[in-house]
């Protein structure tokens, strides 16, 4: 279905299958995501898409009942190998998720967070706080209050302080999990335009349910539907001449 | 409105006031019976003198030693309690899977419905002997005993209240901590923690008022001398022990009757503060 | 620095465990020496008989008849006022002042100390009703004692029926006493139970409320009126360990009597718990 021969992943998953309990989530998943694009997920509510991106940071692990099969390779190594150390991965791979979700701490301290748990020197995360800030678009809005909570923000600076707190790890790869589904049209808006500014950076991974976004936005996409991979291509071409039959019904919006 | 709907309402009004005037009468029972104590001292002498000899003459009414004797155990109790049954609270709520956590949660509540004179049982039959063979000390009944008890008993209301509070914090903070990288220690101690931390340290203050107005448990194990103490294992003789254990044999009307009430005064005015410190300051910051 | 990191998360979790597993142990050394002392005390004799040559012979039967019209009575005294109290906490609610105070009057009730309950019950039932040192008395300290246990329970028990219940019941042309009476109250019914079921465990161990408003310390009679004094189990305890001149046979007497209210609080705890099992499991909403 892709000519792997092209480009070599950044991270991709072989024959990825997940349970909850008795419950076949995801099926024979194989799929590269290309070093510094943005790649989209879409595909109907419950089809096992943000499932699929918690796999690639392995959130996963935090449900209990989850059983999973198969690699996720980060390069060449498998994350889900036992030799690996998940807070590694975590770091490597940042994740932004559906709802903004800062700490109830200052601004500052949001961002700082990964750099202290790690025990960087103070002069170094000062450093870091303020380029994350600035490559999140947000440092003009929040330089001179830096200390107040991040409660203080409104919903889409909030989700970009939660972007801007990702990057401070300074992460091979961005997953991001609807980061536009709850926030108004224009926040929405400036946050697509940051994902294309950021892809010069990071790998961007993006589970939307909204089809214009991906369109917007993505080099590649990915259509997942029931569990299984349906359809990945470069973006333009699905979105002109889609291969598979339900992949058509769904960007015309048959069902979802 | 209709008559009945009227009468109706009237009821449950008048049931709630009840609770009022309940409180009510508790504090002014108390005023009552323990301000005349003041003709017979100073307010001075009764909170700041370490003397304590009701039955002298002319008695002495120094409580010092009493409120010192109850801070102690009460301290030592928190030493105890707070580790474990934040500890407890912790591990329940973030690290028990799911079986674990249904064990857990009724073995903790199990010890909070054993009554005190139980407990006080225990620490006078079965701890004293055991602490005077362990460690070498010539009485048994001290303010190590009654701070082990206390704390033991103090350990189901820190973390039953702590768990409601951790359980509280919205899953997504967990998550974002994971997702940065941090692991599960560094997300409890740096983010769980820090988000419950107003029900926590209510937890706290409300163990506190708890081990400080416990009754039956200084009474039969702090061992009842009216001193402050120099070390963890002198005896002890805590605000309510000496009410409980003086009450009986004072006659109603009596100076040393009013002076127990006065120390009930005391006892309650610390128990109210914390409730109050509960109230208005911690849970208000929540928000 | 992973290392480290590594190292402290290890430590961390394994203290918890370390904190928890000292806890339950102490929880089960503390049973096993009770019903170890006393399961041999109690017999036949020990729960029919009344106590003989000073507590140091025969058995406990007065205390427990008198722990259980304690509890039976003071049970019935502030069930029915917490009920009505959670009525209006939780359906009029109005004004608001008022439901600010009694809610400040509950919180500090649920934390006075008991024996602070005790000087109350000895000056206002006691004394001031004259109800002398009785049954009557201590029923009633220790009915005030139980309110704010109930009144929280029933709050919560009715608080948890959903609003589309009441809301149904209203557009029927039910008026809100109907309401409360025939749709809310008995959907809540048997969690208010369950609080009241709980609050008997507490009142039947306390002690201290007691001392001075009901319990004696000695007698081979029952209770003929609600103006008698006394026996109860965790007052009969207290003094067995503290009064009389023979420790080496009232020891194990203490032991027995712990046993009988252990038990007695723990199977009543059970119920509570069974009960509020079986709702949860029946319960469609």
């Amino acid at each position: 279905m892709v000519n792997k021969t092209q480009k070599t992943a950044h991270i991709s998953t072989e024959n990825l299958n997940l349970w909850f309990d008795d419950n076949h989530v995801l099926k024979d998943i194989n799929i590269p995501i290309y070093d510094k694009k943005v790649t989209a997920m879409i595909g109907p509510s419950g089809c096992g898409k943000s499932t699929m991106l918690r796999c690639f940071n392995r959130m996963n692990d935090l449900i209990p009942g989850c059983k999973i099969k198969g690699k996720v390779n980060l390069y060449d190594q498998n994350i889900y190998d036992s030799k690996v150390d998940v807070t590694d991965v975590r770091t490597k791979v940042g994740m932004v998720f559906q709802r903004p979700n800062p700490f109830p701490k200052s601004i500052y301290k949001n961002v700082a967070y990964g750099l202290k748990v790690r025990g960087e020197k103070k002069a170094k995360i000062d450093e870091l706080v303020e380029k994350s800030l600035k490559d999140a678009w947000l440092w003009d809005e929040v330089k001179d209050r830096l200390h107040e909570s991040a409660f203080s923000l409104s919903g889409g600076q909030q989700q970009r302080l939660c972007i801007a707190r990702a990057l401070a790890n300074n992460p091979e790869i961005l997953l991001l999990d609807e980061p536009t589904s709850a926030l108004d049209p224009q926040s929405t808006a400036k946050i697509e335009e940051l994902c294309l500014e950021l892809k010069n950076k990071v790998t961007i991974l993006i589970v939307t349910h909204n089809i214009a976004q991906a369109g917007r936005i993505s080099d590649y996409t990915a259509f997942i539907f029931l569990g299984e991979l349906v359809e990945f291509a470069p973006t333009k071409e699905m979105f002109t001449v889609p291969k598979d039959s339900r992949t058509e019904q769904y960007l015309s919006g048959a069902f979802g | 409105m209709d008559f009945k709907e009227k009468i109706f309402q009237s009821i449950t009004y008048i049931a709630s006031i009840c609770t009022i005037v309940f409180l009510f009468g508790i504090i002014l029972s108390l005023f009552f019976e323990g301000l005349p104590v003041l003709n017979f001292t100073s307010i001075k002498d009764f909170l700041f003198s370490k003397d304590w000899y009701p039955t002298m003459f002319p008695p002495k009414f120094g409580i010092l030693s009493l409120i010192a004797g109850s801070f102690v155990v009460t301290l030592g109790a928190l030493v105890i309690s707070i580790p474990l049954g934040l500890g407890a609270a912790i591990y329940i709520s973030e690290i028990a899977n799911k079986r674990v956590k249904e064990i857990l949660k009724p073995l903790i509540e199990l010890l909070a419905g054993i009554p005190s004179v139980v407990y006080g049982l225990f620490g006078m039959a079965f701890l004293s002997p055991f602490l005077i063979k362990v460690f070498q000390v010539p009485i048994g009944l001290n303010a190590f005993n009654a701070s082990i008890i206390l704390g033991i008993m103090v350990v189901p209301i820190i973390s039953s209240m702590s768990e409601d509070a951790l359980s509280t914090v919205p899953n997504s903070l967990r998550e974002a901590s994971l997702a940065l990288g941090a692991n599960k220690w560094e997300t409890i101690m740096k983010v769980v923690l820090p988000a419950a931390k107003s029900g926590v340290i209510s937890s706290i203050i409300l163990g506190f008022g708890r081990a400080i107005g416990e009754t039956m448990v200084v009474l039969m194990v702090a061992g009842g001398a009216a001193q402050i103490p120099d070390s963890i294992f002198d005896p002890v003789r805590p605000m309510p022990a000496t009410v409980a254990a003086e009450m009986g044999e004072t006659a109603i009307g009596t100076p040393h009757f009013h002076a127990l009430f006065g120390i009930a005064i005391i006892l309650f005015i610390i128990t109210f503060i914390s409730i109050l410190i509960i109230e208005f300051v911690v849970m208000r910051r929540k928000k | 620095m992973t290392n480290i990191r590594k190292l402290k998360s290890s430590i961390g979790i394994n203290l918890l465990r370390l904190f928890i597993l000292l806890t339950v142990f102490f929880l089960f050394l503390f049973l096993y020496v009770i019903f170890a002392k006393g399961g041999s005390v109690v017999s036949w004799e020990f729960l029919t008989e009344s106590p003989k040559r000073f507590m140091t012979e025969g058995g406990i039967y007065p205390a427990i008849v008198g722990t259980f019209w304690l509890t039976v009575l003071s049970i019935g005294f502030a069930l029915p006022l917490g009920i009505f109290t959670a009525i209006f906490m939780t359906s009029y609610a109005k004004p608001y002042w008022l439901v600010r105070i009694v809610r400040v009057a509950i919180n500090t009730l649920a934390g006075v100390p008991s024996i602070i309950y005790g000087l109350f019950g000895l000056t206002v039932f006691v004394r001031l009703f004259n109800f002398g040192v009785s049954l009557l008395s201590g029923a009633l300290t220790l009915g005030v004692l139980a309110l704010p246990v109930i009144i929280n329970a029933s709050e919560e028990a009715i608080r948890s029926v959903p609003g589309d219940f009441r809301d149904a019941s209203l557009a029927l042309g039910a008026t809100k006493r109907q309401t409360i009476l025939r749709v809310i109250l008995p959907t809540a019914l048997p969690n208010i139970l369950t609080g009241a079921i709980i609050s008997i465990g507490r009142v039947a161990g306390e002690t201290a409320p007691i001392m001075f408003t009901a319990a004696t310390f000695y007698t081979r009679l029952l209770p003929k009126s609600a103006m008698d004094e006394v026996m109860a189990l965790p007052y009969h305890i207290y003094a067995l360990m503290t009064e009389g001149a023979h420790p080496a046979k009232q020891v194990p007497m203490a032991y027995g009597t712990a046993v009988v209210l252990l038990a007695l609080v723990l199977l009543v705890s059970t119920v509570a718990i069974v009960i509020r099992y079986r709702i949860r499991k029946k319960r469609k909403w």
